[in-house]
């Protein structure tokens, strides 16, 4: 594609079928305790 | 719902249902803005109706020559039809499950020690005291708060549990009780326990360093930056500074743990907001993962952040991020905790719809071992959910927080960062708002800089 690159090829429409285990860590465990960060949390299945 | 825009001279285009990010030339942006503003719905249809061209030629064609608009075009469509442009939101239909799930608990937070050897100016737990007495967790409920843990967390193995207080350490042995506690159980019921623990540092020495190494899968250490910015907010009671004493330990400890799995984490107040020197100053220590976060406060406090403050946070960002890519380039990177994200391996989409878990997956247990949805509730006898010896006695507040998400939240609907924070803390929410189903406004618009900042340096790191 001549005017475009995309940084990423998974879609979080993918992550529909695999998704939902549950085991992945709760935001506030890691660092923040006062704001929310779901996104960058690491996918545990990916680890 | 597409999101575009310019930073540090990248033109990104965020695809907020596919989460797809584009970065594009400044002829491709122009043509996804004109298409964005036709219609927000586009497919691949829509875009091939003689009229679309029409409208580009009209808008754009004393710019860019037809052929180039015709190319950018197919270049669009060809997206769509990947369902990485104007892809549909497909998730609001799925928020029904969601709020029916059946949810396990799988991560506590233990407030140790309702004490503090620290007088920290904008403390929410009020120097350790969250509104009420000071007190230590005693072995006795810390256990019954596991056990909780086990039984009621169904197939999940990994549970998490984070040492917090007020200040840990100041009832270490219990820690250490307790996770020779867990350690035992698990095997018995093949759970892994992951321990962490927050701490401000004054007490920490070489015993309870290698305790922590060999225990906990992750530590939290408290400090604010410049040894003046430090000293201000997080004086010991007697007003004296703790940066002195706090500093040399928490460099010895990064360091024993190879620089990994822990987070030196700051506040910055309206009284640093250059907090970037702040940031930087942690990478002038040699440490190499960090977190500073706004402070929480309400509006009256003279530290809270104010909105007329927001344009030089978004400049501090914007300078941090342009600093962070320079270092990254030099071999001298480190990382900002708000500024990670993944764009390929990150959370699923139903964790980005179930958000940060507190009421549900994730509680706070007082020192008498009282439940709390999180840390940030304890305190608030509206939301008292239960205790260690009767569990869960109002369900009705667990339901509230299942329920609570991007779509339960008007100012969400519209923002094309509810992926990124799955509608912010809740408890922010309630404190300036009264209801968890509303968003802290200041802090929105602080997350959408910081995923703007984030995305843009995939971009410049990705050439």
């Amino acid at each position: 594609m001549k005017h475009v690159k995309t940084l990423n090829t998974q879609t979080l429409n993918n992550t529909l079928k695999k998704g939902g285990c549950g085991e992945c860590q709760t935001s506030c465990q890691s660092a923040c305790k006062t704001s929310c960060t779901v996104g960058n949390q690491v996918c545990e299945q990916k680890k | 719902m597409i999101h575009q825009y310019q930073n540090n001279g990248f033109r990104i285009v965020l695809d907020v249902y596919s989460g797809a990010v584009h970065v594009v030339d400044e002829l491709c942006y122009d043509v996804i803005e004109r298409l964005n503003e036709q219609n927000e719905n586009h497919t691949v249809e829509t875009l091939q109706k003689p009229d679309v061209m029409e409208l580009l030629i009209h808008a754009l064609g004393s710019k860019y020559p037809v052929e180039e608009l015709r190319d950018a075009l197919n270049d669009v469509t060809e997206l769509t039809a990947d369902g990485k442009l104007f892809a549909p939101d497909t998730y609001e239909p799925l928020i029904v499950a969601v709020k029916q799930r059946k949810t396990v608990v799988k991560a506590l937070c233990l407030h140790i020690a309702h004490d503090c050897n620290l007088a920290c100016r904008y403390c929410f737990a009020e120097e350790g005291e969250y509104h009420g007495r000071r007190a230590l967790m005693s072995l006795e409920v810390g256990k019954k708060a596991l056990d909780f843990l086990i039984h009621n967390s169904g197939n999940r193995r990994n549970l998490e549990v984070d040492f917090f207080g007020g200040e840990p350490l100041m009832n270490w042995q219990v820690v250490k009780d307790l996770v020779a506690y867990g350690r035992e159980k698990e095997k018995l019921y093949d759970k892994h326990f992951r321990f962490t623990v927050t701490t401000n540092g004054v007490l920490l020495n070489d015993e309870i360093q290698e305790f922590i190494n060999q225990e906990m899968d992750n530590v939290v250490l408290s400090l604010d930056g410049r040894k003046e910015i430090n000293d201000k907010m997080r004086p010991f009671r007697n007003g004296k500074g703790s940066y002195d004493l706090i500093v040399p330990k928490f460099q010895r400890l990064a360091d024993s743990r190879n620089q990994e799995r822990y987070y030196v984490r700051g506040t910055f107040t309206r009284n640093n907001l250059d907090f970037s020197n702040d940031i930087l100053h942690f990478a002038d220590l040699g440490l190499k993962q960090m977190s500073i976060e706004p402070v929480v406060g309400e509006e009256t406090d003279p530290y809270a952040i104010r909105k007329e403050d927001l344009p030089q946070i978004m400049e501090e960002y914007d300078k941090l991020a342009k600093i962070m890519i320079e270092r990254e380039k030099r071999g001298k990177g480190f990382n900002f905790f708000h500024f990670m994200i993944d764009l390929e391996g990150g959370p699923c989409i139903s964790k980005r719809l179930s958000g940060c878990g507190s009421g549900t997956e994730y509680l706070s247990v007082t020192p008498w071992g009282d439940f709390y949805p999180c840390h940030q509730f304890v305190g608030r006898e509206e939301f008292l959910m239960g205790n260690v010896d009767e569990g869960i006695t109002k369900p009705e507040i667990a339901d509230e927080f299942r329920g609570c998400s991007v779509y339960s939240k008007e100012k969400c609907k519209a923002c094309f960062a509810k992926f990124y924070c799955s509608g912010g803390c809740m408890a922010n929410a309630y404190n300036f708002h009264g209801t968890i189903h509303d968003a802290y406004d200041i802090g929105c618009e602080m997350q959408r800089k910081r995923v703007e900042c984030a995305i843009m340096m995939k971009a410049a790191l990705s050439d």
